[in-house]
């Protein structure tokens, strides 16, 4: 146990945080995660530190390829996330987002599901601050939402991790065969914070409302960590490709709907997400090296997107595409990163999403899984229409809003050339990436007929987009709601359902308000002094229970 | 021969030498001084008796050298030695945060008094667990009620009189039935000494007269530990109590209760008797079940902290008599562990509540009831007291990394190994309960507006050092099981193997 832990360093961060100020703060800030990922690559493979805990041998900090990749990956999104957020003038968020960012380097370095889970709920802890900290009515409400589904998800998780312990005497994490009640909770706990269906929308419905900040944190640890739990301990389950291939679509679908910049992207998430859970449920070497390597690029693209996306808000104060346009102007850096996040997360070649979404598709082609990857091209036409095009299109181009706010301060615009760098370096030069995955790579990215085929699909969803601008610029007007699609489906069949739906509901609600009301009165009825929760008793009724009690025993004691 | 040797005596002499030292003082702080140094060295004697049971298995001592079954003799096995170990170390920590505390609760000339009724309540429950006499059992029972009534009397709410007399009637009741049992086994064997008597036991095995005893025994103890629905006149008592009294009786009289239940049960009966011929585990199964969620519910529903805590700890005990009906190791363990982790944890819990109230009230006045409309915002104004009280909160609802966890891990176990799935669910369900009744107090103290211009206004230091203790023994016994399991699992091992 003589090595240092790497997410103890940046929780200890964390911690001492609060109590800094002005230079020392912005030191540490830059400082803490920066030691944590010197210390992680010092660090050799192996279990370094075991611990004997109950009757079960815990490895708190294991090392081996596919953690320390992910590892790295979320240290370097505490530093440049840091970087980010140094003008971040709530005092919670910084050291809430270190926490979080901490404790989802403790689950990569985990070896044991005990140490998973343990980090896992301080995850949870870590991300409902960062979401609190926006300080907003509508982030304390949302903040409640969010911790009660992974609140939910965390008892699942427990529960299937307290059964599989029970049931094989071994703590250790490792792949497991979806075979037992116990492993199906597993799954399902991670899969709630992968943003699976059906409870996929926590995640666009609460990343919104952090602060300009915040959300960049929030997009990068909880998703992805859930990435690297699955890949570690379900590679190759079958029904992973299916969940993945739906919050694909549902990721595209909604996002295509909406119209505030920053859900747009965080419904994008859910559909990246899927990229690499459908990789992980193809489970051969290339997929799960594809999946792996997705969630680094992305991880960096989409904190990049959401950072232009902040940098915006920061400036304007203002998250509806309707409302911005034409930003260009007076934002240059901005738009340019933004763009290249959004060429990124369209996989447009010489960018890091070409380099490792490619990997899935072509698992996909090796695995002669040929619906899975039709499902997954028309997908990636998907991808660039919401997130490739739409967003920076409509934040930054498109009618002119007359606002000409200037580019961010500096310690925004480095955090956003860096990651913007980082893009497309990998793009270019994706060895590196490569090395670090799990598994030995023999793939190469850039063969023409890879290249061609992506330029196609792009070339014509790029013109599918502006051939359908006029209609995709209505989408403004309409906001998201399941009614939007019975509408189009079939109006009077919504009509009906709708109205059958309301009734029953209001009827339900309000059959649940009197039962609620009544079994309140009830309560406020005996919490009155001499009421049964309050009241103290009486020595004679007392003395009665104790002789009820021991005739009962009498009794049952002679005739039993 | 040694000092050593002598242990088991001195574990209650001291004490009990102390009580009447402290009368003739007639001094507050020499009072106290007395019977705290009579603590501390009855604490010093549990860790030596600990660490000889852990050596030659059972400790027996002959008192005046008459061997047994003829003289009283003193038996100090695992379990006996852990529960020492609860009681003088609680006692040794709650001495010295008295001072401060009774200050302001109790009158001054009284104070002396407060300590000698301190001496005699340790020395009795003490003296509960080392005999291996039944009636010295009775004896040392009725020493350590009659000085808790008085105790809990002392408080200043007038309130404390009606409850320390509503004890009083019921401890006495309770005490009836168990020397009316002791009475009925002493018919059929002829013998006092607990260990001669199992052995007389099984040749007159369920006659109806020893089933009469088994049954006036059970329900007896039960009153006494407050076993659901036999907890009436917990709640009263330990909210009018003085706060160090009711810190001191939280963790260990309904504790030494639970261990004369289960030496009567093992020691005395036999497993055969108890959970093999007799539906007593379902009995106890469904009372468990009933505390863990009626008594937990009613808490989230009550206006005086102190009061809240009181129904939680009827709650908890809930937990302890359930591993209790398992009749398997890991139930008996996971009883005996959360025995001693709900006392640390509860005592850190009042002893907490005690600063809190010295802290709300207007120097020299006599402090307030803990209400909630009194603790509006006091995380502001008292950080560090309401910090610990949320840290042993979780405590209580179980939560990975504290005390409770552990011993809720261990009762999973053992449902689990019976192969009783609702169990598990029924256990996480009312650990929800939990979380309810401790966030209200999280609700009140953190997240609503203090009143205008309330500053900063920790508890003294003299109270909060030995309630922080305690709480880092929460975590501590949370992280490092070895100690508390081990133990446990000894002792658990042991018993069975006697009683078998």
């Amino acid at each position: 146990m003589t090595s240092l832990h790497p997410a103890l360093i940046l929780i200890a961060g964390a911690l001492l945080l609060p109590f800094l100020r002005g230079k020392a703060r912005n030191l540490t800030v830059l400082s803490a995660p920066t030691f944590a990922l010197a210390a992680l690559w010092l660090l050799p493979e192996g279990k370094l530190w075991q611990v004997q805990w109950l009757d079960y041998q815990l490895a708190p900090l294991a090392v081996d390829k596919l953690s320390r990749l992910f590892a790295t990956i979320f240290l370097l999104m505490a530093v440049v996330g840091g970087l980010f957020a140094l003008r971040q003038t709530s005092r919670l968020e910084v050291p809430a987002a270190f926490l979080y960012a901490g404790s989802a380097v403790g689950v990569t370095l985990a070896g044991d599901l005990v140490t998973v889970f343990l980090f896992w709920e301080f995850m949870a802890v870590g991300s409902t601050l960062v979401l609190w900290s926006a300080g907003t009515p509508a982030a304390f409400a949302a903040s409640k939402r969010y911790v009660a589904v992974h609140l939910a998800g965390g008892v699942i998780l427990f529960a299937g991790v307290a059964g599989q312990i029970a049931a094989t005497g071994d703590a250790s994490f490792h792949a497991m065969q979806v075979d037992s009640i116990s492993t199906w909770l597993i799954l399902i706990g991670f899969l709630i914070n992968a943003g699976a269906p059906p409870l996929s929308a926590w995640l666009p419905d609460t990343y919104p409302e952090a602060s300009w900040s915040g959300t960049v944190f929030l997009s990068a640890f909880t998703t992805k960590t859930a990435v690297y739990v699955l890949l570690r301990g379900f590679p190759g389950t079958e029904i992973l490709i299916w969940v993945g291939i739906f919050m694909i679509f549902y990721g595209i679908v909604y996002a295509l709907l909406e119209n505030d910049m920053r859900r747009i992207l965080a419904y994008s998430i859910v559909n990246q997400v899927g990229f690499m859970i459908t990789g992980i449920g193809i489970g051969t070497e290339m997929a799960l090296n594809g999946a792996a390597a997705h969630a680094f690029s992305h991880i960096i693209y989409k904190a990049l997107l959401l950072m232009s996306a902040g940098a915006v808000l920061a400036a304007t104060n203002r998250r509806k595409c309707s409302e911005l346009g034409g930003l260009f102007h007076s934002m240059p850096i901005t738009t340019i990163c933004g763009t290249i996040g959004a060429l990124a997360i369209s996989s447009f070649p010489l960018t890091s999403g070409f380099v490792s979404k490619s990997m899935v598709t072509q698992a996909a082609i090796d695995g002669h899984l040929q619906a899975v990857w039709l499902f997954l091209a028309a997908a990636s036409a998907g991808v660039f229409l919401h997130a490739g095009i739409k967003f920076p299109w409509f934040v930054f181009f498109q009618k002119d809003s007359g606002l000409r706010p200037a580019d961010p301060p500096a310690s925004l615009r480095w955090a956003m050339i860096l990651f913007a760098f980082l893009c497309i370096a990998l793009g270019v030069y994706p060895e590196p990436l490569y090395a670090l995955l799990p598994y030995e790579v023999n793939y190469v990215p850039y063969t023409a007929a890879h290249v061609i085929t992506q330029l196609q699909l792009l070339l014509f969803s790029g013109l599918a987009f502006f051939v359908m601008l006029d209609y995709l610029k209505r989408t403004p007007t309409i906001t998201l709601d399941v009614d939007w699609l019975w509408r189009v489906a079939g109006p009077e069949v919504a009509k009906s359902c709708r109205l059958a739906l309301v009734e029953t509901r209001a009827g339900f609600a309000n059959g649940l308000a009197n039962g609620l009301a009544s079994i309140g009165a009830l309560i406020a009825r005996q919490r009155r002094p001499d009421g049964m929760l309050l009241r103290s008793w009486p020595t004679g009724s007392m003395s009665l229970w104790v002789m009820v009690m021991l005739l009962a025993h009498l009794a049952i004691y002679y005739l039993g | 021969m040694s000092l050593s040797a002598h242990l088991p005596a001195l574990q209650v002499v001291l004490p009990l030498l102390s009580a009447p030292l402290a009368v003739l003082l007639r001094h507050g702080g020499f009072a106290c001084a007395v019977v705290t140094a009579g603590a501390w060295a009855a604490f010093a004697a549990a860790v030596g008796l600990w660490l000889q049971a852990g050596e030659v298995g059972v400790v027996s001592y002959h008192i005046g050298s008459w061997a047994p079954p003829w003289g009283i003799e003193y038996r100090v096995d695992r379990l006996a030695s852990f529960v020492l170990l609860l009681v003088s170390g609680t006692a040794a920590i709650v001495l010295p945060y008295s001072r401060a505390s009774i200050e302001r609760e109790i009158p001054r000339e009284q104070h002396y008094l407060y300590y000698a009724m301190f001496g005699l309540c340790l020395a009795g429950l003490l003296g509960i667990t080392i005999t291996g006499d039944a009636f010295n059992i009775f004896v040392f029972l009725e020493i350590s009620s009659l000085s808790t009534y008085v105790l809990i009397a002392l408080g200043r709410d007038r309130r404390a009189l009606a409850a320390a007399y509503r004890y009083l009637i019921m401890g006495t009741i309770g005490a009836t039935f168990i020397v009316i049992g002791i009475g009925f086994l002493y018919l059929m064997t002829g013998t006092l000494n607990l260990a001669d008597m199992a052995e007389r036991l099984r040749d007159v095995e369920s006659s109806r007269a020893v089933l009469a005893a088994l049954a006036f025994l059970t329900v007896g103890i039960s009153l006494k530990l407050a076993l659901f629905p036999l907890h009436q006149w917990l709640p009263n008592a330990y909210t009018h109590a003085p706060s160090a009294v009711t810190a001191f009786l939280a963790a260990t009289a309904t504790k030494v209760s639970v261990y004369v239940l289960i030496r009567f049960w093992y020691s005395v009966f036999g497993e055969s008797l108890v959970y093999v011929e007799l539906p007593l585990p379902r009995i106890m199964l469904l009372l468990s079940l009933a505390a863990m969620f009626a008594a937990s519910f009613t808490a989230i529903f009550q206006d005086n902290l102190k009061r809240l805590f009181a129904y939680s700890s009827v709650g908890q005990i809930g937990y302890i008599t359930l591993g209790l009906s398992f009749d398997s190791i890991d139930g008996l363990t996971a009883s005996i562990v959360h025995l001693f982790n709900h006392g640390v944890t509860k005592a850190a819990l009042f002893l907490l509540i005690g600063g809190m109230v010295i802290g709300l009230a207007k120097s020299g006045t006599v402090p307030p009831a803990p209400t909630f409309d009194r603790l509006a915002g006091l995380a502001k104004r008292m950080p560090l007291t309401c910090f610990g009280i949320v840290i042993a909160g979780l405590s209580l609802i179980g939560v990975p990394g504290t005390a409770g966890f552990v011993s809720k891990w261990y009762l999973i176990v053992a449902a689990l190994e019976k192969e009783q799935f609702w169990l598990v669910g029924a256990i996480l369900l009312s650990s929800l309960l939990a979380v309810a009744y401790v966030w209200r107090f999280v609700e009140v103290a953190y997240f609503k507006p203090a009143a205008e211009g309330t500053t900063r206004r920790e508890a003294p230091l003299g109270l909060l050092i030995p309630a922080w203790l305690l709480v880092i023994a929460t975590i501590w016994f949370g992280l490092d099981t070895s100690f508390t399991v081990g133990t446990a699992a000894e002792a658990a091992q042991q018993l069975v193997r006697v009683g078998k």
